[in-house]
């Protein structure tokens, strides 16, 4: 009886070892591998670079950047994704909210947005589920983005 | 009869599919990319004129194209038609609508399906609107063959008209909660007899408590991202012998008995969606000792207005008069926007 209360203690104590370790290594390293299968900045500033270009010559949403410094918006695309990719820059721009208040975007304008990265995603030749494990975090923007 | 109806499904879909077909021709894309180019220089126009009076709206010269559909959603988000015609899985609907109409506009497909076993073949046809990618509208037309003696010239049909309504989350846009895109459906059902069994001309004289019934139905979609993967649980409460085929209720039992079906769906890119399903049926009928179906399917979407569902199926066998194990392929195609 007290053996079996003692392993339950023992095996307890492992995990909680264990999980504390874990947690800790999350803390201090964080996880790059997004941002590694994507191919460094080089890469995301290529894919930045082409689904500006394709954004702008797509008429469904190039007049939401007639107002816009291209070259600002396209820097601020490079920290976003590096930064929610993992690989450690910070977002110096305007909170999502914030940019895109004003412009009346509809969930269709959001998805064109997509479709535009997509292509640029492949034609730097990013692996499908890489983009959308990329996607996936950029998603959940339609809520601060979309207001129509 | 037969050949009629054929030759209608066929007219149907080729009246769908022409303007599709039309519009993928490079000359009609560029004419139409042409068109949309000079809308918004228009649009530009417009809104640099008055932008000293009021204060124009960005987009503005979209609006006056608001009742076109907008296929705006992401490309296989409306998924496919399931075998009852509504939006969803092969065998199973999903909480997703059909379409590619976000909440600001609609979109609709038309379908054909191709089910074909070792004995039996099941043919369904239909068309499904989505609206504000809120509420799916479907009207269906299911039709079963048997080849094999005594059920050779067995043929029984049924109407299909469904009901779905989005209730709560997004598939595709909560990807940081766990909450899935929910659905309520029903599915009402009118079996219209049978014919080439003799005597047998009605469902009711194989055990079937009516030839009419209601499905009603809750379906779960959770689309998981960054794992590129789709998944599905929908809860029908049911009467339906054979999706309805053989009627509803029977001597066995004519309560409503709820039934799981399951779809998991890995998407290998953004056009083609490998996965299987499994669907729970009930068993009233002492003349059938109904099986679960399940299959395994490749979805393949080339374009917005186009997508195509190839299955391997199993049915179980069907009624007491053929006991082999009815497995087959399962050949679907939507056309629509």
């Amino acid at each position: 009886m007290i053996n079996f209360r003692m392993k339950q203690a023992a095996t307890a104590l492992v995990l909680a070892f264990t999980l504390g370790v874990a947690h800790a290594q999350t803390a201090a390293v964080p996880d790059d591998s997004l941002f590694r299968d994507l191919g460094g900045l080089p890469v995301i500033q290529q894919v930045v670079d082409d689904f500006m270009s394709n954004m702008l010559a797509d008429t469904r949403i190039a007049h939401t950047f007639k107002d816009s410094n291209i070259k600002r918006v396209k820097d601020k695309l490079v920290e976003q994704f590096c930064q929610l990719s993992g690989g450690g820059c910070v977002y110096t721009g305007d909170p999502m909210r914030e940019v895109h208040q004003g412009l009346k975007l509809s969930n269709a304008d959001f998805n064109a947005l997509v479709e535009d990265l997509q292509l640029a995603m492949d034609k730097n030749g990013i692996p499908s589920r890489t983009q959308n494990r990329l996607l996936a975090l950029l998603a959940p923007m339609q809520r601060e983005t979309v207001s129509r | 009869m037969k050949k009629l109806s054929k030759r209608g499904a066929f007219a149907l879909l080729a009246t769908l599919a022409a303007p599709v077909v039309a519009q993928t021709s490079d000359a009609e894309r560029e004419a139409w990319m042409q068109a949309q180019q000079r809308k918004a220089a228009q649009a530009m126009r417009a809104s640099a004129a008055g932008s000293a009076a009021v204060a124009p709206e960005p987009g503005a010269g979209q609006d006056q194209a608001a009742w076109m559909p907008d296929l705006g959603k992401l490309i296989a988000t409306g998924g496919v038609i399931q075998v009852e015609g509504a939006g969803g899985g092969g065998l199973t609907p999903w909480a997703l609508i059909t379409g590619y109409g976000t909440r600001d506009s609609y979109g609709a497909n038309a379908h054909y399906t191709y089910l074909s076993t070792q004995d039996y073949t099941l043919k369904s046809y239909g068309v499904a609107v989505g609206l504000m990618d809120r509420v799916e509208l479907s009207l269906a037309k299911q039709e079963f063959y048997g080849s094999l003696a005594p059920l050779a010239d067995l043929k029984i049909t049924q109407d299909i008209v469904g009901l779905k309504v989005k209730v709560a989350g997004d598939a595709v846009y909560d990807q940081d909660r766990w909450l899935p895109q929910i659905s309520v459906g029903a599915m009402f059902k009118h079996n219209n007899g049978i014919s080439g069994l003799g005597a047998v001309t009605s469902v009711k004289q194989l055990g079937a408590a009516s030839d009419a019934g209601i499905d009603y139905y809750l379906s779960a979609t959770k689309l998981l991202l960054a794992q590129s993967l789709l998944l599905n649980g929908t809860l029908r409460l049911t009467k339906a012998n054979q999706m309805g085929l053989l009627g509803f209720g029977g001597d066995l039992n004519d309560r409503y008995q709820a039934m799981g079906e399951f779809s998991a769906a890995y998407m290998i890119n953004r056009k083609l969606a490998l996965g299987v399903e499994y669907r729970m049926k009930p068993r009233n009928l002492a003349a059938d000792h109904e099986k679960d179906y399940y299959d395994a399917f490749l979805a393949w979407f080339p374009g917005k207005n186009l997508s195509m569902t190839l299955a391997y199926v199993a049915l179980g066998d069907i009624t007491v008069y053929n006991p082999k194990r009815q497995r087959g392929v399962y050949l679907s195609l939507q056309a629509g926007f």
